[in-house]
């Protein structure tokens, strides 16, 4: 049996407030194992970015731990820890941080480039996950020439490119129309039944149907009576 | 999610576990089939068949109800049989739709559905039922609503999952408007209980 994918152990995050130490997560735990897509819903300020943040070792926990693929986090050097988080999670953020001077091609290539993969080899891996979001008509645009459906779609494409096992994706449908939110979902489905693993965030009770299980976040913690819609 | 009933594996045209809404006895038998005989003349289980691949097996019809409603038709001067001298009722038979049929579907495609929600809802009668007896016990029916309908939608999505939209686009429909449906529940769940939360932060 190898390691789940990702392990959080009793992971809290505090935040300093006018004077006021407040928990805005956990304490959490969570684990995902490999091939499993977990959704998390939960109303605005319930802490679902903060958590998503924690696990892809983009923010570090006050309390608890978190081990992604068996490695436990925050105890690596910086260099391990960017060169884990590079090589084994792809990001959408609920802010997309599409790099405004690259095309939808270039922003997507940008981690296989990162790998050390040449442009040459880069690019139609890069075109491929720009065709499955349906966008392979807008490679050579740039974001500033896309609406927000089609930005939101490059970010995705770019997170799943490449061998990244884990995939954080923070509301990434919220400017898509259905079919359009329906087509990455599908994606995402797609990639956890080939052995990826994805943690995503939303407020669409139809996104979330996709996943294996859908966690209801409140006020930090995981309501009690999550509804494990597992099946699969 | 009352409003909803699996049919079990009743038969099925399109070879799925057709789930269906409980066919309200608004829905008209006689306009679907007037709309099948508008495209070719058709015998009764020709209709019976069609009806059910149309509407994705959402809606099974005896072959009984198909030659009744047949008959309501003629009698009506909406449809008639293509054989004057043959059996009416007889299987061999095969009907084909009039002008004055024809009249008669244009107006109900061009007439909107009536879309008043359902008057007494369970879920919502329940629920204002236990707020105002107590609103602190709310909490664990919204919890448990909200999960049966969250399974149901991801049972639904596996349904999804699995059809090809192009080929099978009926039942597709037939899955997107049940998701809707529960996906509107689910919002009014969350609605509730921020509301609750925001008038007991007051
Ligand atoms: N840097 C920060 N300093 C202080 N408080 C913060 C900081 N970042 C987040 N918070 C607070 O932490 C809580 C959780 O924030 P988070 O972004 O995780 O919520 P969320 O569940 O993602 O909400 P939404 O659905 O609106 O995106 C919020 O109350 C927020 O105000
Ligand atoms: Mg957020």
């Amino acid at each position: 049996m190898s390691a789940p994918i990702l392990r959080m152990e009793a992971v809290e995050r505090h935040y300093e407030s006018a004077g006021q130490r407040i928990r805005v997560l956990g304490p959490v735990d969570l684990e995902l194992a490999r091939g499993e897509f977990v959704a998390i819903m939960g109303p605005s300020g319930a802490g679902k970015s903060t958590l998503l943040g924690l696990a892809g070792a983009l923010d570090r926990p006050d309390g608890g731990a978190v081990f992604l693929d068996g490695q436990k986090l925050w105890g690596l050097r910086g260099d391990e820890l960017a060169a884990l988080r590079r090589r084994k999670v792809g990001y959408v953020f609920q802010d997309l941080n599409l790099v405004e001077g690259l095309t939808a091609l270039e922003n997507t290539r940008l981690p296989l480039e990162l790998d050390g993969l040449a442009r040459r080899k880069a690019d139609p891996v890069a075109l491929a996950a720009l065709e499955r979001v349906g966008l392979g008509e807008l490679a050579h645009r740039f974001p500033e020439e896309l609406s927000g459906g089609e930005r939101q779609r490059v970010a995705i494409a770019r997170a799943f490119v490449g061998p990244r096992e884990l995939l954080l994706a923070d509301e990434p449908t919220g400017a898509l129309d259905s079919l359009a939110g329906e087509t990455v979902m599908r994606h995402l489905r797609t990639a956890c039944d080939g052995g990826k693993s994805a943690l995503l965030v939303t407020h669409d009770a139809r996104h979330a149907a996709w996943a294996d299980r859908v966690l209801h976040l409140v006020d930090g913690r995981f309501a009690h009576d999550n509804a494990s819609v597992g099946g699969r | 999610m009352g409003r909803i009933a699996p049919l079990g594996p009743a038969a099925d045209p399109v070879g799925n576990t057709g789930y269906a809404y409980r066919a309200t006895p608004a829905m008209s038998v006689r306009h679907s089939l007037l709309a099948l005989l508008a495209e070719e003349p058709r015998h009764g289980y020709g209709l019976k068949a069609q009806f059910e691949r149309s509407t994705a097996g959402t809606w099974p019809l005896n072959v009984g109800q198909v030659y009744t409603t047949l008959a309501r038709l003629e009698r009506d001067g909406l449809a008639e049989p293509t054989d004057p001298d043959g059996d009416a009722s007889g299987a061999r038979q095969s009907w084909r739709i009039t002008d004055l049929g024809r009249e008669a579907l244009g107006r109900w495609f061009e007439e909107p559905v009536a879309l008043d929600p359902p008057a007494r809802d369970e879920l919502a009668i329940k629920v204002l039922l236990a707020i105002a007896a107590d609103a602190e016990s709310v909490g664990p029916i919204l919890v448990r609503q909200r999960a049966a309908a969250l399974e149901r939608m991801a049972e639904l999505t596996r349904h999804k999952a699995k059809a090809d939209p192009m080929r099978e686009l009926p039942w597709v429909l037939v899955l997107d408007a049940l998701l809707l449906k529960l996906e509107a529940e689910v919002r009014w769940l969350d609605l509730v209980a921020a509301r609750l939360a925001a008038r007991g932060q007051r």
